[in-house]
């Protein structure tokens, strides 16, 4: 074939920016020394033991994947019923109720959770009418609850795209089959609608969880310094303390951590028979 | 032997956006019987299966089943059930459960479930087939998981809706014997809709045919093709020649030229008509005995038959026949009375 040579420009780009920096990080986790200096490098798990044996990172791991679970969870239960409504409407209509969902990914991701800070703030629109009401202003900020409220509202679209992707596809005489064989509009749901749309439901999910169990900007933002996340202690590491061995140790961690989700959440879906589709 | 009838379309107009789909169609079945809509594309008959399954309802109309109105009834709760067109099968669920989708939802016991499943596979030719998934089967197994999955639930009236156009011509043909079998076994009322004319005569008890929203014709296969009703009909269904003519009188007519004896009454003196002939019914004869004479300007081989086109002045006659005249010889063709069908000139075939 000769378009294979068209693929070379792509596995260049793919083993420089993405195969070689994912080796140097694995190398790095699985080495130390002074970060800044190649010759005093030795092979050593010793960034991978600190992480294990110390019960703080390990907390921190663990609060970390709670609230990507339970945002994925908030963001589907939220964003499927939306994805299906907008399904239904006619296609001019759906494709504005859509794009309404997509623009404000336009917006800078950096600025649209600082939104959040003037909302929830201590002198924040929110607190300010509280106050005006004669109530004390509440603690809205620098506490879970935000850093949930910032993970829903900006990976809500990342959720209800997919699921609605699927939605639209599905060939409307299935839906009319089970009708035909006495299904009611629930029953057609729960049967046949539902089930073709897994594919979807776990590319959303995919989607909102990795970016949520890897954020360092939310929580950094909303949650304060009090409530920092695995994706915090990486930022640390690389920005603050200069141990490059212990970040990518840590990066290493949550990406085999992620690794090991996705292929539980794909072994679910196959089992469940969906279509292909999905990011695996 | 009158049977009762099943379902009842009174009146039933459709229309979407202004544009008239059906045009005051008035239509019953009777249990247990094969009925054919047949016509072209855009006739109106896929809507009109869709009114009878309650996918669509009517502007005007009702619809009624074993005498109660159901016009209103969602299709979920009609006695009715659909093989649809490009069968809709699910993907999801693999042979068993697809076929056992609409007993799941009655809440039929397992065991019982199980056992129709299995009766219905061997009803379909398909033993075994339950662990199957949909996308490993071919067209004509889809077809076969598709007429399962309705006749389980045991429909009154089954609709199938251009069920055989995604098969190819052979297994088209078996499928129709199958089906054919498989109606008579169940004793089950068949509504199919297809654009081949083949296919109806083929496995109808009555035949429907509908143009531009209207039914044109409703007779026996046989009614049918012999006394086609209109030019539309005679044209749809099998091949006809169709020329001008002159009813003289009651039982005599005039075409290209010649005085022909026929069996139709009851037009005006000297009406203009239009005179269908078959082309297996044009005789082939000496150039001298025949009542027309022509030149053979093309012959075509088709199988049982040759498909020969004669030119007599300006009138091309289509003739079938076991016998093969070469091109450029001059035969004599004759028709006898019974084959000269007889139609009034209309622009818009109404009955």
């Amino acid at each position: 074939m000769k378009f294979k040579r068209f693929t070379i420009p792509y596995i260049l780009w793919l083993s420089l920016f993405i195969v070689i920096p994912l080796l140097l990080i694995v190398f790095y986790a699985l080495s130390s020394g002074d970060s800044q200096n190649f010759s005093t490098f030795e092979f050593s798990f010793a960034s991978l033991e600190r992480f294990f044996s110390s019960p703080v990172y390990i907390k921190v791991l663990i609060r970390s994947v709670r609230l990507a679970v339970v945002s994925t969870v908030i963001c589907l239960i939220l964003g499927y019923p939306i994805a299906y409504i907008i399904s239904k409407e006619n296609p001019k209509k759906r494709n504005v109720l859509i794009l309404m969902f997509v623009i404000p990914m336009w917006m800078n991701f950096l600025l649209r959770t600082y939104a959040w800070l003037t909302l929830l703030g201590k002198s924040g629109i929110i607190n300010s009418i509280i106050m005006k009401l004669g109530f004390q202003p509440l603690e809205l900020l620098y506490n879970d609850t935000a850093i949930l409220l910032g993970m829903v509202y900006n990976f809500l679209p990342f959720m209800v795209l997919p699921i609605f992707s699927v939605l639209t596809k599905i060939d409307f005489k299935l839906i009319e089959a089970a009708e035909d064989l006495g299904a009611n509009k629930i029953t057609t749901f729960r049967r046949v609608v539902f089930p073709l749309s897994l594919p979807g439901v776990m590319t959303g999910i995919s989607m909102v969880f990795i970016p949520a169990v890897s954020t360092f900007v939310i929580s950094d933002l909303l949650g304060g310094s009090k409530a920092s996340l695995i994706g915090n202690l990486i930022e640390q590491q690389f920005r603050y303390t200069g141990d490059w061995h212990f970040g990518s140790a840590m990066s290493i961690i949550l990406m085999v951590f992620i690794l090991i989700t996705m292929a539980l959440t794909s072994k679910f879906d196959k089992e469940k028979e969906g279509e292909g589709g999905g990011l695996w | 032997m009158e049977r009762q009838h099943i379902v009842d379309l009174n009146n039933i107009s459709m229309e979407y956006g202004g544009v008239t789909v059906l045009d005051n169609i008035n239509l019953y079945i009777k249990e247990n019987e094969f009925l054919t809509l047949l016509g072209p594309s855009g006739c109106g008959k896929t809507t009109t299966l869709r009114i009878i399954g309650g996918f669509e309802k009517p502007t005007k109309g009702k619809v009624i089943f074993e005498g109660k109105d159901i016009t209103e009834v969602p299709p979920y709760q009609r006695q009715i059930n659909t093989v649809f067109q490009k069968y809709a099968l699910f993907p999801h669920l693999d042979v068993f459960d697809n076929i056992a989708f609409g007993l799941k939802i009655k809440k039929i016991p397992r065991n019982i479930i199980k056992e129709k499943v299995q009766e219905m596979l061997r009803l379909v030719n398909l033993q075994g087939f339950e662990k199957r998934s949909i996308e490993s089967l071919s067209g004509g197994q889809q077809q076969r998981i598709a007429i399962a999955r309705a006749l389980v639930n045991e429909p009154r009236v089954l609709l199938l809706d251009e069920p055989l156009g995604a098969l190819d011509l052979k297994l088209r043909k078996e499928m129709q014997n199958e089906l054919k079998n498989i109606q008579k076994r169940v004793g089950i009322t068949f509504i199919y809709v297809t654009h081949d004319q083949e296919e109806a005569l083929t496995m109808s008890d009555t035949i429907v045919v509908m143009d531009k929203g209207k039914i044109q014709q409703i007779g026996t296969p046989i009614d049918i093709y012999n006394e086609p009703k209109n030019a539309f009909v005679a044209k749809f269904i099998g091949e006809s020649n169709i020329v001008n003519g002159i009813m003289h009188e009651d039982y005599v007519v005039e075409f290209s030229g010649k005085i022909f004896k026929c069996v139709d009454k009851g037009f005006l003196k000297d009406e203009d008509v239009e005179v269908v002939i078959r082309p297996e019914d044009v005789d082939i004869v000496s150039p001298d005995k025949g009542m027309l004479k022509g030149i053979v300007t093309s012959v075509t081989f088709k199988g049982v038959h040759y498909e020969m086109i004669v030119k007599d002045k300006d009138i091309e006659w289509m003739i079938h026949s076991t016998i093969m005249k070469e091109v450029g010889t001059e035969i004599g063709m004759d028709i006898l009375p019974e084959n000269i069908h007889i139609m009034r000139k209309v622009t818009n075939h109404e009955i």
